[in-house]
Protein backbone atom coordinates (compact mmCIF):
# COMPACT_ATOMS: atom_id res chain seq x y z
CA UNK A 1 0.00 0.00 0.00
CA UNK A 2 1.26 3.73 -1.05
CA UNK A 3 0.03 6.45 -1.18
CA UNK A 4 -0.54 9.75 -3.47
CA UNK A 5 0.40 13.56 -3.07
CA UNK A 6 -3.70 14.12 -3.43
CA UNK A 7 -3.81 11.25 -0.56
CA UNK A 8 -1.78 12.77 1.94
CA UNK A 9 -3.63 16.33 1.47
CA UNK A 10 -7.07 14.89 1.48
CA UNK A 11 -6.10 13.02 5.19
CA UNK A 12 -4.55 16.36 6.23
CA UNK A 13 -7.50 17.98 5.41
CA UNK A 14 -9.52 15.57 7.12
CA UNK A 15 -7.35 15.87 10.23
CA UNK A 16 -7.63 19.24 9.99
CA UNK A 17 -3.90 19.69 9.91
CA UNK A 18 -2.32 22.26 7.30
CA UNK A 19 -0.04 21.43 5.17
CA UNK A 20 2.09 22.94 2.46
CA UNK A 21 2.34 22.06 -0.87
CA UNK A 22 6.14 21.71 -0.24
CA UNK A 23 4.94 19.80 3.35
CA UNK A 24 3.13 17.36 1.24
CA UNK A 25 5.43 15.91 -1.02
CA UNK A 26 7.95 15.19 2.02
CA UNK A 27 5.15 13.90 3.88
CA UNK A 28 4.20 11.57 0.72
CA UNK A 29 7.44 10.13 1.05
CA UNK A 30 7.85 9.70 4.81
CA UNK A 31 4.49 8.09 4.94
CA UNK A 32 5.27 5.68 2.28
CA UNK A 33 8.51 4.92 3.82
CA UNK A 34 6.31 3.95 7.19
CA UNK A 35 3.48 2.09 5.03
CA UNK A 36 6.29 -0.07 3.35
CA UNK A 37 7.74 -0.67 6.83
CA UNK A 38 4.29 -1.73 8.17
CA UNK A 39 3.66 -3.37 4.77
CA UNK A 40 5.64 -6.72 6.15
CA UNK A 41 3.62 -7.70 8.93
CA UNK A 42 1.46 -8.70 5.75
CA UNK A 43 4.29 -11.91 5.32
CA UNK A 44 3.16 -13.64 8.63
CA UNK A 45 -0.02 -15.92 8.23
CA UNK A 46 -2.41 -14.79 10.30
CA UNK A 47 -5.43 -17.07 8.92
CA UNK A 48 -7.58 -17.96 12.10
CA UNK A 49 -5.64 -16.26 14.74
CA UNK A 50 -8.31 -14.06 17.16
CA UNK A 51 -6.88 -10.25 16.60
CA UNK A 52 -4.82 -9.34 20.24
CA UNK A 53 -6.73 -6.50 21.91
CA UNK A 54 -4.25 -6.68 25.11
CA UNK A 55 -1.21 -8.19 25.84
CA UNK A 56 -2.65 -10.02 29.20
CA UNK A 57 -5.88 -11.58 28.58
CA UNK A 58 -7.98 -9.49 30.39
CA UNK A 59 -12.01 -8.27 30.71
CA UNK A 60 -12.80 -4.46 30.27
CA UNK A 61 -13.67 -2.97 33.49
CA UNK A 62 -17.69 -1.78 33.51
CA UNK A 63 -18.83 0.72 35.55
CA UNK A 64 -21.73 0.54 38.26
CA UNK A 65 -24.75 3.25 37.28
CA UNK A 66 -24.15 6.28 39.36
CA UNK A 67 -23.69 9.81 39.28
CA UNK A 68 -20.27 10.48 40.31
CA UNK A 69 -19.08 13.82 38.60
CA UNK A 70 -20.30 17.14 37.27
CA UNK A 71 -21.51 20.07 38.39
CA UNK A 72 -17.83 22.06 37.54
CA UNK A 73 -19.01 23.84 35.06
CA UNK A 74 -16.55 26.85 35.58
CA UNK A 75 -13.85 24.10 35.19
CA UNK A 76 -15.03 22.68 32.21
CA UNK A 77 -15.51 26.17 30.56
CA UNK A 78 -11.92 27.57 31.75
CA UNK A 79 -9.67 27.04 29.13
CA UNK A 80 -12.43 27.85 26.38
CA UNK A 81 -10.94 30.96 24.09
CA UNK A 82 -14.89 32.61 25.06
CA UNK A 83 -17.51 31.54 27.01
CA UNK A 84 -20.29 32.82 28.29
CA UNK A 85 -22.81 31.79 30.90
CA UNK A 86 -20.86 28.57 31.30
CA UNK A 87 -21.56 27.91 27.27
CA UNK A 88 -18.74 27.61 25.08
CA UNK A 89 -18.61 30.35 22.30
CA UNK A 90 -17.66 29.10 18.92
CA UNK A 91 -17.82 30.65 15.38
CA UNK A 92 -20.79 30.30 14.35
CA UNK A 93 -21.87 27.00 12.20
CA UNK A 94 -24.90 26.58 10.75
CA UNK A 95 -25.58 24.01 8.43
CA UNK B 1 -23.21 -5.75 1.07
CA UNK B 2 -26.24 -7.12 -0.95
CA UNK B 3 -29.57 -6.32 -0.18
CA UNK B 4 -32.61 -8.70 0.11
CA UNK B 5 -35.52 -7.42 -1.24
CA UNK B 6 -38.26 -9.15 1.52
CA UNK B 7 -41.70 -7.21 -0.28
CA UNK B 8 -43.43 -8.28 -3.17
CA UNK B 9 -44.57 -4.75 -4.24
CA UNK B 10 -48.03 -4.07 -3.42
CA UNK B 11 -50.84 -1.71 -5.57
CA UNK B 12 -52.02 -0.22 -2.44
CA UNK B 13 -48.85 1.09 -1.37
CA UNK B 14 -47.57 2.38 -4.70
CA UNK B 15 -48.04 6.14 -5.96
CA UNK B 16 -48.69 7.14 -9.06
CA UNK B 17 -46.46 9.48 -11.51
CA UNK B 18 -46.75 10.65 -14.99
CA UNK B 19 -44.82 7.52 -16.35
CA UNK B 20 -46.77 4.77 -14.72
CA UNK B 21 -46.62 3.74 -10.60
CA UNK B 22 -43.97 4.60 -8.34
CA UNK B 23 -42.43 1.92 -4.94
CA UNK B 24 -41.24 3.69 -2.30
CA UNK B 25 -38.46 2.11 -0.34
CA UNK B 26 -37.83 3.32 3.15
CA UNK B 27 -35.17 1.99 5.08
CA UNK B 28 -34.45 3.82 9.01
CA UNK B 29 -32.12 4.62 11.66
CA UNK B 30 -33.72 5.12 15.07
CA UNK B 31 -31.43 7.20 17.50
CA UNK B 32 -32.41 6.61 21.00
CA UNK B 33 -31.45 7.86 24.25
CA UNK B 34 -30.90 5.16 26.59
CA UNK B 35 -32.43 5.45 30.16
CA UNK B 36 -29.62 5.76 32.55
CA UNK B 37 -28.24 7.75 35.64
CA UNK B 38 -25.02 8.45 34.32
CA UNK B 39 -23.90 8.19 30.68
CA UNK B 40 -21.87 5.83 28.54
CA UNK B 41 -18.22 6.03 29.47
CA UNK B 42 -18.22 8.82 32.29
CA UNK B 43 -20.31 9.22 35.71
CA UNK B 44 -21.46 12.51 34.98
CA UNK B 45 -25.68 12.45 35.20
CA UNK B 46 -27.69 12.48 32.19
CA UNK B 47 -30.58 14.39 33.31
CA UNK B 48 -32.64 16.60 31.25
CA UNK B 49 -32.88 20.50 31.19
CA UNK B 50 -29.39 21.07 33.22
CA UNK B 51 -27.61 24.09 33.86
CA UNK B 52 -25.18 24.39 30.60
CA UNK B 53 -22.45 22.55 31.03
CA UNK B 54 -23.30 21.02 34.67
CA UNK B 55 -23.84 17.47 33.85
CA UNK B 56 -20.00 17.53 32.37
CA UNK B 57 -16.91 14.87 33.59
CA UNK B 58 -13.38 15.85 31.79
CA UNK B 59 -14.41 12.82 30.07
CA UNK B 60 -16.95 14.26 28.02
CA UNK B 61 -14.97 17.46 27.46
CA UNK B 62 -12.11 15.35 26.09
CA UNK B 63 -9.72 16.71 28.55
CA UNK B 64 -5.97 14.83 27.44
CA UNK B 65 -5.65 12.12 29.21
CA UNK B 66 -8.46 11.36 30.35
CA UNK B 67 -10.19 7.88 29.85
CA UNK B 68 -13.85 6.09 29.10
CA UNK B 69 -14.73 3.63 31.08
CA UNK B 70 -18.08 1.46 30.57
CA UNK B 71 -21.68 1.97 32.04
CA UNK B 72 -22.91 -1.85 32.60
CA UNK B 73 -26.45 -0.14 32.72
CA UNK B 74 -26.22 0.90 29.18
CA UNK B 75 -24.86 -2.74 27.92
CA UNK B 76 -27.84 -4.06 29.69
CA UNK B 77 -30.12 -1.52 28.22
CA UNK B 78 -28.70 -2.57 24.70
CA UNK B 79 -29.10 -6.10 25.12
CA UNK B 80 -32.64 -5.90 26.57
CA UNK B 81 -33.65 -3.95 23.64
CA UNK B 82 -31.75 -6.49 21.57
CA UNK B 83 -33.68 -8.90 23.38
CA UNK B 84 -37.18 -7.21 22.63
CA UNK B 85 -36.36 -7.00 18.88
CA UNK B 86 -35.67 -10.69 18.85
CA UNK B 87 -32.34 -10.03 17.65
CA UNK B 88 -29.26 -11.80 18.04
CA UNK B 89 -26.92 -10.41 20.65
CA UNK B 90 -23.65 -10.82 19.87
CA UNK B 91 -21.13 -11.97 23.66
CA UNK B 92 -18.17 -9.68 22.06
CA UNK B 93 -18.54 -6.46 20.28
CA UNK B 94 -16.39 -3.88 19.53
CA UNK B 95 -15.94 0.02 20.16
CA UNK B 96 -14.55 1.97 17.50
CA UNK B 97 -13.47 5.70 16.61
CA UNK B 98 -15.68 7.58 13.93
CA UNK B 99 -13.79 10.61 13.15
CA UNK B 100 -15.14 14.02 12.08
CA UNK B 101 -14.95 17.64 13.23
CA UNK B 102 -17.82 19.69 14.97
CA UNK B 103 -18.08 21.64 18.16
CA UNK B 104 -20.32 19.71 19.92
CA UNK B 105 -17.61 17.00 19.61
CA UNK B 106 -14.83 18.09 21.75
CA UNK B 107 -12.93 14.53 21.10
CA UNK B 108 -12.89 14.85 17.35
CA UNK B 109 -14.53 11.71 17.22
CA UNK B 110 -17.59 9.95 18.34
CA UNK B 111 -16.82 6.47 20.23
CA UNK B 112 -19.14 4.32 18.39
CA UNK B 113 -19.85 0.31 17.10
CA UNK B 114 -18.74 0.16 13.46
CA UNK B 115 -17.92 -3.70 12.36
CA UNK B 116 -18.93 -5.73 15.50
CA UNK B 117 -21.94 -3.81 17.10
CA UNK B 118 -23.61 -5.30 20.49
CA UNK B 119 -26.77 -6.27 18.68
CA UNK B 120 -27.28 -8.26 15.28
CA UNK B 121 -30.12 -9.29 12.82
CA UNK B 122 -34.10 -8.99 13.98
CA UNK B 123 -37.54 -8.17 13.20
CA UNK B 124 -40.99 -5.74 14.61
CA UNK B 125 -44.14 -6.57 13.15
CA UNK B 126 -46.01 -2.85 12.57
CA UNK B 127 -49.64 -2.61 12.41
CA UNK B 128 -50.73 -0.78 9.38
CA UNK B 129 -53.92 0.13 8.63
CA UNK B 130 -57.31 0.84 9.50
CA UNK B 131 -57.79 0.67 5.78
CA UNK B 132 -61.24 1.61 3.74
CA UNK B 133 -62.46 -1.77 5.36
CA UNK B 134 -61.18 -1.15 9.36
CA UNK B 135 -59.13 -3.92 9.00
CA UNK B 136 -55.40 -3.84 10.46
CA UNK B 137 -52.35 -5.81 8.14
CA UNK B 138 -49.08 -6.92 10.22
CA UNK B 139 -46.33 -6.57 8.11
CA UNK B 140 -42.73 -7.80 9.51
CA UNK B 141 -39.58 -5.20 9.02
CA UNK B 142 -36.35 -6.36 9.90
CA UNK B 143 -33.84 -5.08 12.14
CA UNK B 144 -30.07 -4.95 10.45
CA UNK B 145 -28.13 -4.33 13.56
CA UNK B 146 -28.44 -2.34 17.26
CA UNK B 147 -25.41 -0.60 18.73
CA UNK B 148 -24.25 1.84 21.15
CA UNK B 149 -22.47 4.82 21.00
CA UNK B 150 -22.03 8.56 22.41
CA UNK B 151 -24.28 11.18 21.65
CA UNK B 152 -23.07 14.50 20.81
CA UNK B 153 -23.38 17.78 22.36
CA UNK B 154 -25.97 20.77 21.76
CA UNK B 155 -24.81 23.81 19.56
CA UNK B 156 -27.32 26.98 19.77
CA UNK B 157 -26.97 29.60 16.85
CA UNK B 158 -29.52 31.94 17.41
CA UNK B 159 -28.22 33.13 20.45
CA UNK B 160 -25.39 35.75 19.19
CA UNK B 161 -24.93 37.11 15.66
CA UNK B 162 -21.34 35.52 14.72
CA UNK B 163 -21.34 33.12 17.42
CA UNK B 164 -22.74 29.73 18.39
CA UNK B 165 -22.92 28.48 22.28
CA UNK B 166 -21.97 25.01 22.35
CA UNK B 167 -23.47 22.58 25.51
CA UNK B 168 -21.49 19.51 26.52
CA UNK B 169 -24.73 18.54 28.94
CA UNK B 170 -25.52 15.84 26.05
CA UNK B 171 -22.04 14.62 25.06
CA UNK B 172 -21.58 11.17 26.57
CA UNK B 173 -24.72 10.27 26.80
CA UNK B 174 -25.24 6.64 25.84
CA UNK B 175 -27.77 6.15 22.53
CA UNK B 176 -28.91 3.33 20.72
CA UNK B 177 -28.78 3.46 16.93
CA UNK B 178 -30.95 1.19 15.91
CA UNK B 179 -31.01 0.73 11.85
CA UNK B 180 -34.09 -1.26 10.21
CA UNK B 181 -33.51 -3.17 6.69
CA UNK B 182 -34.82 -1.02 3.95
CA UNK B 183 -38.42 -3.06 4.41
CA UNK B 184 -40.62 -0.11 4.76
CA UNK B 185 -42.86 0.28 1.37
CA UNK B 186 -45.14 3.92 2.77
CA UNK B 187 -45.33 6.99 5.06
CA UNK B 188 -47.43 4.74 6.53
CA UNK B 189 -45.36 1.72 7.18
CA UNK B 190 -42.88 4.11 8.06
CA UNK B 191 -45.06 5.88 10.92
CA UNK B 192 -46.30 2.37 12.06
CA UNK B 193 -42.70 1.32 12.78
CA UNK B 194 -41.73 4.57 14.35
CA UNK B 195 -44.69 4.02 16.90
CA UNK B 196 -43.76 0.29 17.35
CA UNK B 197 -40.06 0.46 17.74
CA UNK B 198 -41.31 3.81 20.72
CA UNK B 199 -44.05 1.59 21.79
CA UNK B 200 -41.49 -1.52 22.59
CA UNK B 201 -38.70 1.12 23.95
CA UNK B 202 -40.86 2.59 26.63
CA UNK B 203 -42.16 -1.15 27.57
CA UNK B 204 -38.76 -2.22 27.89
CA UNK B 205 -37.77 1.07 29.66
CA UNK B 206 -35.00 1.33 27.93
CA UNK B 207 -35.68 5.02 26.05
CA UNK B 208 -38.34 6.71 27.49
CA UNK B 209 -38.75 7.49 23.35
CA UNK B 210 -39.95 11.24 24.15
CA UNK B 211 -39.53 13.22 20.43
CA UNK B 212 -40.17 16.55 21.72
CA UNK B 213 -36.79 16.53 24.07
CA UNK B 214 -34.48 14.66 21.39
CA UNK B 215 -34.30 11.33 22.85
CA UNK B 216 -35.78 9.64 20.27
CA UNK B 217 -34.55 10.65 16.46
CA UNK B 218 -34.88 9.23 13.33
CA UNK B 219 -32.95 9.43 9.99
CA UNK B 220 -34.97 7.90 7.11
CA UNK B 221 -33.55 6.70 3.81
CA UNK B 222 -35.85 7.17 1.11
CA UNK B 223 -35.77 5.87 -2.70
CA UNK B 224 -38.03 5.35 -5.26
CA UNK B 225 -38.44 2.75 -7.99
CA UNK B 226 -40.47 1.17 -10.51
CA UNK B 227 -42.76 -1.42 -8.94
CA UNK B 228 -40.48 -4.49 -7.71
CA UNK B 229 -37.16 -3.06 -9.89
CA UNK B 230 -34.27 -2.74 -8.88
CA UNK B 231 -33.59 -0.79 -5.90
CA UNK B 232 -33.18 3.07 -6.84
CA UNK B 233 -30.04 5.67 -5.31
CA UNK B 234 -31.65 6.86 -1.65
CA UNK B 235 -31.36 9.99 0.14
CA UNK B 236 -31.00 10.17 3.85
CA UNK B 237 -33.31 12.81 5.73
CA UNK B 238 -31.49 13.86 8.68
CA UNK B 239 -32.68 14.15 12.52
CA UNK B 240 -36.38 14.01 11.80
CA UNK B 241 -37.88 14.74 15.55
CA UNK B 242 -41.62 13.71 15.22
CA UNK B 243 -43.28 10.56 13.33
CA UNK B 244 -45.80 13.01 11.98
CA UNK B 245 -42.95 14.75 9.87
CA UNK B 246 -41.41 11.40 8.92
CA UNK B 247 -44.60 11.08 6.96
CA UNK B 248 -44.35 14.18 5.28
CA UNK B 249 -40.66 14.52 4.58
CA UNK B 250 -41.27 10.90 2.90
CA UNK B 251 -43.44 11.72 0.79
CA UNK B 252 -41.71 14.83 -0.12
CA UNK B 253 -38.91 13.32 -0.74
CA UNK B 254 -40.77 10.82 -2.80
CA UNK B 255 -42.46 13.47 -4.92
CA UNK B 256 -38.91 15.06 -5.70
CA UNK B 257 -37.22 12.02 -6.57
CA UNK B 258 -39.84 10.76 -9.00
CA UNK B 259 -40.00 14.40 -11.01
CA UNK B 260 -36.92 14.77 -11.27
CA UNK B 261 -36.24 10.88 -12.46
CA UNK B 262 -39.63 11.12 -14.61
CA UNK B 263 -37.41 14.75 -16.19
CA UNK B 264 -34.55 12.07 -17.48
CA UNK B 265 -32.28 13.32 -14.70
CA UNK B 266 -30.94 10.90 -11.87
CA UNK B 267 -30.68 11.32 -8.08
CA UNK B 268 -27.47 12.07 -6.04
CA UNK B 269 -27.20 10.32 -3.40
CA UNK B 270 -27.01 12.93 -0.32
CA UNK B 271 -27.69 14.18 3.47
CA UNK B 272 -31.21 16.22 3.30
CA UNK B 273 -32.79 17.95 5.85
CA UNK B 274 -36.85 18.19 6.67
CA UNK B 275 -38.09 21.75 6.81
CA UNK B 276 -41.36 21.19 8.53
CA UNK B 277 -42.20 24.99 7.71
CA UNK B 278 -42.12 24.28 3.82
CA UNK B 279 -43.23 20.64 4.12
CA UNK B 280 -40.13 19.87 1.64
CA UNK B 281 -36.50 18.37 2.22
CA UNK B 282 -32.99 20.43 0.83
CA UNK B 283 -29.96 19.51 0.72
CA UNK B 284 -27.50 19.63 3.92
CA UNK B 285 -24.31 18.76 2.55
CA UNK B 286 -22.44 19.13 -0.50
CA UNK B 287 -21.06 16.16 -2.50
CA UNK B 288 -17.63 17.46 -2.54
CA UNK B 289 -16.82 16.63 0.86
CA UNK B 290 -17.91 13.04 0.66
CA UNK B 291 -17.51 11.33 4.51
CA UNK B 292 -15.04 9.54 5.59
CA UNK B 293 -15.11 8.56 8.92
CA UNK B 294 -11.68 6.86 9.36
CA UNK B 295 -13.23 3.97 11.43
CA UNK B 296 -10.93 2.25 13.82
CA UNK B 297 -11.29 0.50 16.98
CA UNK B 298 -11.11 2.27 20.10
CA UNK B 299 -7.42 1.99 21.54
CA UNK B 300 -8.91 3.29 24.86
CA UNK B 301 -11.62 0.12 25.06
CA UNK B 302 -11.16 -3.26 25.10
CA UNK B 303 -14.03 -5.71 23.24
CA UNK B 304 -17.20 -5.95 24.99
CA UNK B 305 -17.81 -9.55 26.56
CA UNK B 306 -20.26 -10.99 28.06
CA UNK B 307 -21.71 -14.60 28.75
CA UNK B 308 -24.71 -16.80 28.02
CA UNK B 309 -25.86 -15.97 31.74
CA UNK B 310 -25.42 -12.34 31.69
CA UNK B 311 -27.67 -12.38 28.61
CA UNK B 312 -30.37 -15.13 30.14
CA UNK B 313 -30.92 -13.11 33.52
CA UNK B 314 -31.61 -9.57 31.62
CA UNK B 315 -34.20 -12.21 29.27
CA UNK B 316 -35.35 -13.97 32.57
CA UNK B 317 -36.62 -10.07 33.59
CA UNK B 318 -37.56 -8.72 30.51
CA UNK B 319 -41.32 -7.40 30.64
CA UNK B 320 -44.25 -8.39 28.74
CA UNK B 321 -44.14 -6.91 25.14
CA UNK B 322 -46.62 -5.40 23.47
CA UNK B 323 -47.35 -8.08 21.23
CA UNK B 324 -47.45 -10.47 23.91
CA UNK B 325 -49.84 -8.52 26.01
CA UNK B 326 -52.44 -7.92 23.01
CA UNK B 327 -52.40 -11.64 22.20
CA UNK B 328 -53.15 -12.27 26.21
CA UNK B 329 -55.62 -9.41 26.15
CA UNK B 330 -57.58 -11.18 22.79
CA UNK B 331 -57.09 -14.50 24.49
CA UNK B 332 -59.47 -12.82 27.69
CA UNK B 333 -62.19 -12.04 24.68
CA UNK B 334 -61.25 -8.92 24.09
CA UNK B 335 -61.33 -7.79 20.77
CA UNK B 336 -58.41 -7.00 18.72
CA UNK B 337 -59.50 -3.19 17.99
CA UNK B 338 -59.69 -2.63 21.86
CA UNK B 339 -56.22 -4.76 23.33
CA UNK B 340 -54.65 -2.52 20.62
CA UNK B 341 -55.86 0.43 21.91
CA UNK B 342 -55.10 -0.95 25.18
CA UNK B 343 -51.66 -2.11 24.73
CA UNK B 344 -50.86 1.34 22.84
CA UNK B 345 -49.26 2.61 25.79
CA UNK B 346 -47.97 1.35 28.86
CA UNK B 347 -49.47 2.91 31.91
CA UNK B 348 -52.84 2.35 29.78
CA UNK B 349 -52.70 -1.39 29.63
CA UNK B 350 -51.32 -1.58 32.99
CA UNK B 351 -54.70 0.95 34.30
CA UNK B 352 -56.72 -1.61 32.31
CA UNK B 353 -55.41 -4.61 33.89
CA UNK B 354 -55.93 -3.19 37.36
CA UNK B 355 -59.20 -2.46 36.71
CA UNK B 356 -59.87 -5.92 34.76
CA UNK B 357 -58.55 -7.73 37.73
CA UNK B 358 -61.29 -10.07 39.20
CA UNK B 359 -63.37 -8.47 36.77
CA UNK B 360 -65.17 -9.00 33.36
CA UNK B 361 -62.62 -8.36 31.12
CA UNK B 362 -64.89 -7.18 28.36
CA UNK B 363 -66.77 -4.60 31.00
CA UNK B 364 -63.47 -3.23 32.12
CA UNK B 365 -61.99 -2.54 28.32
CA UNK B 366 -65.50 -0.70 27.02
CA UNK B 367 -65.22 1.44 30.42
CA UNK B 368 -61.96 2.27 30.25
CA UNK B 369 -62.46 2.63 26.42
CA UNK B 370 -65.36 4.50 25.81
CA UNK B 371 -65.52 6.36 29.41
CA UNK B 372 -62.24 7.12 30.66
CA UNK B 373 -59.66 7.42 28.09
CA UNK B 374 -63.08 9.12 26.09
CA UNK B 375 -63.05 12.16 29.58
CA UNK B 376 -59.19 12.13 29.25
CA UNK B 377 -58.94 12.86 25.43
CA UNK B 378 -61.57 15.78 26.28
CA UNK B 379 -59.95 17.43 29.04
CA UNK B 380 -56.93 16.90 27.76
CA UNK B 381 -55.30 15.04 30.76
CA UNK B 382 -53.05 12.24 29.81
CA UNK B 383 -53.19 8.50 32.04
CA UNK B 384 -51.18 9.32 34.55
CA UNK B 385 -53.12 12.75 35.18
CA UNK B 386 -56.33 10.57 35.42
CA UNK B 387 -58.67 12.25 37.96
CA UNK B 388 -60.32 8.53 38.30
CA UNK B 389 -58.15 5.89 39.85
CA UNK B 390 -58.47 2.18 39.08
CA UNK B 391 -60.06 1.31 42.44
CA UNK B 392 -62.64 4.01 41.86
CA UNK B 393 -63.80 2.37 37.98
CA UNK B 394 -63.35 -0.61 39.93
CA UNK B 395 -65.55 0.19 42.45
CA UNK B 396 -67.95 1.62 39.90
CA UNK B 397 -67.93 -1.81 37.75
CA UNK B 398 -68.32 -4.03 41.03
CA UNK B 399 -71.88 -2.01 41.70
CA UNK B 400 -73.24 -2.74 38.39
CA UNK B 401 -72.49 -6.14 38.88
CA UNK B 402 -74.48 -6.30 42.53
CA UNK B 403 -77.13 -4.68 40.82
CA UNK B 404 -76.95 -1.57 42.87
CA UNK B 405 -77.01 1.10 40.24
CA UNK B 406 -77.78 0.66 36.30
CA UNK B 407 -75.70 1.21 33.79
CA UNK B 408 -76.96 4.69 33.45
CA UNK B 409 -76.69 5.95 36.48
CA UNK B 410 -72.93 4.33 37.00
CA UNK B 411 -72.30 7.06 34.18
CA UNK B 412 -73.17 9.59 36.41
CA UNK B 413 -71.31 7.95 39.37
CA UNK B 414 -68.30 7.77 37.10
CA UNK B 415 -69.03 11.94 36.40
CA UNK B 416 -68.96 12.37 40.25
CA UNK B 417 -66.01 10.84 41.13
CA UNK B 418 -64.37 12.32 38.13
CA UNK B 419 -65.06 15.93 39.66
CA UNK B 420 -65.68 15.48 43.09
CA UNK B 421 -63.64 12.22 44.08
CA UNK B 422 -64.40 9.83 46.49
CA UNK B 423 -65.49 6.28 47.01
CA UNK B 424 -68.17 5.37 43.87
CA UNK B 425 -70.10 2.80 46.56
CA UNK B 426 -70.59 5.70 49.23
CA UNK B 427 -71.02 8.25 46.67
CA UNK B 428 -74.20 6.11 45.59
CA UNK B 429 -75.51 5.54 49.27
CA UNK B 430 -75.04 9.15 50.58
CA UNK B 431 -76.51 10.42 47.11
CA UNK B 432 -79.44 8.13 47.22
CA UNK B 433 -78.90 7.03 43.78
CA UNK B 434 -79.07 2.89 44.46
CA UNK B 435 -81.15 0.99 42.31
CA UNK B 436 -84.78 0.08 43.30
CA UNK B 437 -84.83 -3.66 43.06
CA UNK B 438 -87.32 -4.16 45.53
CA UNK B 439 -90.56 -5.57 43.69
CA UNK B 440 -93.38 -4.21 45.92
CA UNK B 441 -91.72 -0.99 45.31
CA UNK B 442 -91.11 -1.22 41.57
CA UNK B 443 -94.74 -2.92 41.54
CA UNK B 444 -96.59 -0.13 43.34
CA UNK B 445 -95.10 2.53 40.72
CA UNK B 446 -96.23 -0.09 37.46
CA UNK B 447 -99.72 -0.26 38.96
CA UNK B 448 -99.68 3.58 39.65
CA UNK B 449 -98.79 4.43 35.64
CA UNK B 450 -101.19 1.53 34.43
CA UNK B 451 -104.23 3.26 36.87
CA UNK B 452 -103.66 6.50 35.15
CA UNK B 453 -103.18 5.69 31.66
CA UNK B 454 -106.25 3.36 30.45
CA UNK B 455 -106.31 4.28 27.24
CA UNK B 456 -102.52 3.70 26.48
CA UNK B 457 -103.14 -0.18 28.22
CA UNK B 458 -106.04 -0.72 25.92
CA UNK B 459 -103.15 0.81 22.90
CA UNK B 460 -100.23 -1.31 24.41
CA UNK B 461 -102.36 -4.77 24.15
CA UNK B 462 -102.94 -4.33 20.37
CA UNK B 463 -99.20 -3.29 20.49
CA UNK B 464 -96.78 -4.75 22.77
CA UNK B 465 -93.97 -2.41 21.37
CA UNK B 466 -96.03 0.30 23.75
CA UNK B 467 -94.66 -1.67 26.96
CA UNK B 468 -91.76 0.33 26.59
CA UNK B 469 -93.45 3.79 27.10
CA UNK B 470 -94.89 1.97 30.47
CA UNK B 471 -91.61 1.29 31.78
CA UNK B 472 -90.27 4.84 30.34
CA UNK B 473 -92.97 6.44 32.67
CA UNK B 474 -91.84 4.34 35.47
CA UNK B 475 -88.18 4.61 35.46
CA UNK B 476 -88.94 8.69 35.25
CA UNK B 477 -91.22 8.20 38.26
CA UNK B 478 -88.61 6.51 40.19
CA UNK B 479 -85.54 9.06 38.74
CA UNK B 480 -83.88 5.98 36.90
CA UNK B 481 -83.46 3.90 39.83
CA UNK B 482 -85.49 1.46 39.17
CA UNK B 483 -84.01 -1.99 38.05
CA UNK B 484 -85.08 -1.74 34.20
CA UNK B 485 -85.21 -5.18 33.64
CA UNK B 486 -87.77 -6.14 36.43
CA UNK B 487 -89.43 -3.21 35.23
CA UNK B 488 -89.91 -4.56 31.86
CA UNK B 489 -90.83 -7.73 32.93
CA UNK B 490 -93.45 -6.51 35.77
CA UNK B 491 -94.65 -3.96 32.94
CA UNK B 492 -95.16 -7.11 30.31
CA UNK B 493 -96.76 -9.25 33.15
CA UNK B 494 -99.35 -6.24 34.08
CA UNK B 495 -100.51 -5.68 30.57
CA UNK B 496 -100.63 -9.66 29.62
CA UNK B 497 -97.96 -9.02 26.90
CA UNK B 498 -96.81 -12.74 25.64
CA UNK B 499 -92.67 -12.94 25.77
Amino acid sequence: MSVDLATVKRVAKLARIAVTDDEASSLEGELNTILGFVEQLNEVDISGVEPMTSVIPMEMRKRKDAVTDGDKADDITANAPASEDNFFLVPKVVE
Amino acid sequence: MSIIDTRTPDPKRLIPGATGDWEIVIGMEVHAQVISESKLFSGASTEFGAEPNANVSLVDAAMPGMLPVINEECVKQAVRTGLGLKARINKKSVFDRKNYFYPDLPQGYQISQFKQPIVGEGEVVISVGPDRNGEFEDVEIGIERLHLEQDAGKSMHDQHPTMSYVDLNRSGVALMEIVSKPDLRSSDEAKAYLTKMRQILRYLGTCDGNMDEGSMRADVNVSVRKPGGDFGTRCEIKNVNSIRFVGQAIESEARRQIAIIEDGGSINQETRLFDPGRGETRSMRSKEEAHDYRYFPDPDLLPLEFDDAFVEDLAQHLPELPDEKKARLVSLGLSAYDASILVSEKPIADYFEQVAAGRDAKTAANWVINDLLGALNKAGLGIEETPVSPAQLGGIIDLIKSGDISGKIAKDVFEIVWHDGGDPADIVDERGMKQVTDAGAIEGEVDKVIAANPDKVEQAKAKPSLAGWFVGQVMKATQGKANPQAVQALVRAKLGIED
